[in-house]
């Protein structure tokens, strides 16, 4: 199996992403998807500096996939949609159907996780329309991940989103100004200030969600390493793994060294604990709860 | 020359369908008994037995048409229960199949290309390319917006729409993309897209403690009501949370969407339909919420510059709101 990065979901200055990619080249990530996926009003870095970026980690043997945003609404977004999609130096992961329609009959592209392929007649569709590769629904298990890889198109890879916070849900509204009473539109870009989202607690101080800007996720991290045996008996190409502003390079080396066998998945599950103080989630994986957590097997 | 706009009212059984019909819907639309559509609850819905074909009757006998909702996303296992809907709606009479699975409008514009489609909010299409995708793909002839845009964006977005658009009017208002929420399944293991629900009833407890009334979800604290406070359904949307020092509606407050105030504005700017929620509310909601949009929507109609929302029909939706309250939301830009 092959390991991705998924696009950084949360707001960071310019600096910062530079940071983490300079870092990335380095590390035994074989895919990289990049670009702004959750606000459109974010733009740390503008169209050439993702290439440049993608340009850096091409040069260091990554294959680069440029992501499109989850919600689109304004023209502006549109504009940048088009933009991206017409690029020819790198695929495009699509995460709207209005991406889909621009890539139609494209060279390849990625129908991502936003997009709902929920069966295998959705997937034959994509896979006729030029997807090369999809991305699993955060919340389907790994029964129905069994049934659609058994009728999966020829020459059509699998990838599974295996760590990091889960996308749960997109709005117009921006609960990260709301948080901080402000409107949308003077929203001050205070989602700057939270590099791993905001947490969102039940009046018992559960985590349940993280505020990220119009975007909610699960409050627990993802963690599907343990799952690493299942998954690969199960065909799927590439495991996903979420960044997050420290250790993502920590998350990275577990994940490959339960993918290549040298570490026993349990085991790099606990090399992990300490960044899951407040517990993984890994329930829709067993087809219960997302936010539970399941034994393997 | 501005074109009619179709009401569209919910039809959660056959008595909702009556009062709709009789209270002055263009449309209703309905659902069988079954995880085939997004509001599978128990005691909803149309037995295939008879029902449905009952259903057309009386709506086509008093100048209704009927559209049938099969709007889930089903994976594998309940495919051929998918399939089979579209089969046997294509023999009901119905006037539409509202879909929001890419796969099953395949199916359906494969298998039975006379059967209209229409679609669902559930299928998230909130730009134009992604409008001009389902319309390209599958032949859709209408489609709903999601509530999540603008009154500038439904502009935008029916200037260049190649098909009829219909919005949300009156409702429960869903603050998330639809057909993109998985906060249900997160904390129950059920969503709108997997079986039809969203916080399903079955994980709902009530808890009575000595300070406070208090609302679950699978175990998880909704929220905390003090003494004489209105207590709402706990849908995780609408919950009271902590974020930083402040317990609050963070997501939303429980309140309903209301388009009184800018009927004129939807019917100038060219939408075809626009649709009343609550398939899982009485009869008696259906038949007052239909007779109010049915009055308010003829008046914006004949003399959109001379249209007022009166005062009756304010506080007759109010009454039946989440709350009591109602909002525009995202069609107001502030909301957002």
């Amino acid at each position: 199996m092959k390991l991705a990065l998924g696009p950084i979901q949360y707001f960071w200055s310019a600096e910062a992403v530079r940071d983490f990619y300079a870092r990335v080249r380095e590390w035994p990530v074989d895919i990289v998807y990049l670009g702004e996926v959750v606000c459109g009003k974010r733009r740390a870095l503008g169209p050439d500096d993702w290439l440049e970026v993608a340009g850096e980690l091409a040069a260091a043997g990554k294959e680069v996939v440029l992501s499109t945003q989850a919600l689109m609404e304004a023209e502006s977004e549109l504009a940048g949609l088009k933009r991206l999609c017409a690029n020819d130096r790198y695929p495009v992961e699509a995460n709207d159907m209005g991406a889909v329609h621009l890539l139609t009959g494209t060279e390849g592209f990625v129908a991502g996780p936003h997009i709902n392929a929920y069966n295998s007649e959705t997937l034959a569709l994509l896979h006729e329309l030029g997807a090369r590769r999809w991305v699993l629904p955060v919340e389907l298990s790994r029964r129905t991940l069994a049934d659609l890889q058994a009728e999966r198109p020829a020459g059509l890879e699998t990838e599974v989103f295996a760590f990091g916070r889960l996308p749960l849900a997109f709005s117009a509204r921006c609960f990260t100004a709301r948080a901080h009473n402000l409107p949308k539109d003077q929203c001050g870009f205070r989602c700057g200030e939270d590099p791993d989202g905001k947490g969102l607690y039940t009046q018992e101080d559960q985590h349940l969600f993280t505020i990220n800007g119009v975007q909610l996720q699960s409050g627990a991290p993802c963690n599907l390493v343990r799952a690493n045996d299942k998954l690969r008996d199960l065909g799927v190409d590439v495991l996903r793994i979420s960044p997050q502003s420290f250790e993502t390079g920590a998350v990275v080396e577990a994940f490959r060294a339960a993918v290549d066998g040298v570490r026993d998945p349990l085991d790099a599950e606990a090399d992990l604990a300490h960044l899951g103080a407040d517990g993984w989630c890994n329930g829709y994986w067993y087809g219960t709860a997302g936010m539970g957590t399941g034994a393997e097997p | 020359m501005i074109n009619p706009v179709e009401l569209v009212c919910p039809a959660g059984n056959p008595a909702a369908l009556r009062a709709a019909v009789d209270n002055g819907a263009d449309a209703v639309y309905l659902g069988f008994r079954d995880g085939t559509n997004a509001r599978n609850f128990p005691g909803l819905n149309f037995d295939r037995d008879g029902e449905v074909q009952e259903a057309v009757r009386y709506a086509h006998g008093g100048g209704a048409r009927v559209l049938l909702a099969l709007n889930t996303f089903p994976q594998p296992a309940d495919w051929s229960r998918a399939a089979a809907a579209v089969d046997e709606a294509a023999t009901l009479g119905v006037d539409a199949v509202i879909l929001g699975d890419p796969g099953l409008l395949r199916y359906a514009a494969r298998t039975h290309p006379e059967l209209p489609l229409h679609l669902s909010v559930q299928a998230s299409a909130t730009n134009r390319h992604a409008i001009a995708f389902y319309h390209a793909q599958f032949g859709v002839r209408r489609v709903v917006l999601p509530r999540v845009l603008s009154l500038a964006q439904i502009r935008q977005v029916v200037a260049t729409a190649p098909v009829d658009v219909e919005v949300f009017g009156f409702g429960s208002l869903c603050v998330m993309v639809e057909g993109r929420c998985a906060l249900s399944s997160y904390v129950t293991g059920e969503s709108p897209n997997t079986c039809g629900v969203c916080s399903p009833a079955h994980a709902v407890r009530w808890e009575e403690t000595k300070e406070a009334r208090q609302s679950r979800l699978n175990g998880v604290l909704i929220d905390r009501y003090g003494p004489g406070e209105n207590a709402g359904y706990p849908t995780l949307c609408k919950g009271r949370y902590r974020v930083g020092d402040h317990v609050f509606h963070a997501i939303e407050e429980p309140t309903s969407l209301n388009t009184l105030d800018v009927l004129p504005d939807l019917v100038r700017l060219g939408v075809g339909a626009v649709k009343v929620e609550g398939r899982q509310r009485s009869p008696a909601y259906v038949a007052q919420v239909t007779r109010v949009l049915r009055h308010a929507l003829d008046a914006a109609q004949a003399d959109p510059d001379g249209y007022e929302p009166q005062k009756v029909w304010v506080d007759a939706l109010d009454r039946v709101s989440e709350g009591g309250s109602h909002t525009l939301g995202a069609l107001h830009r502030p909301w957002q």
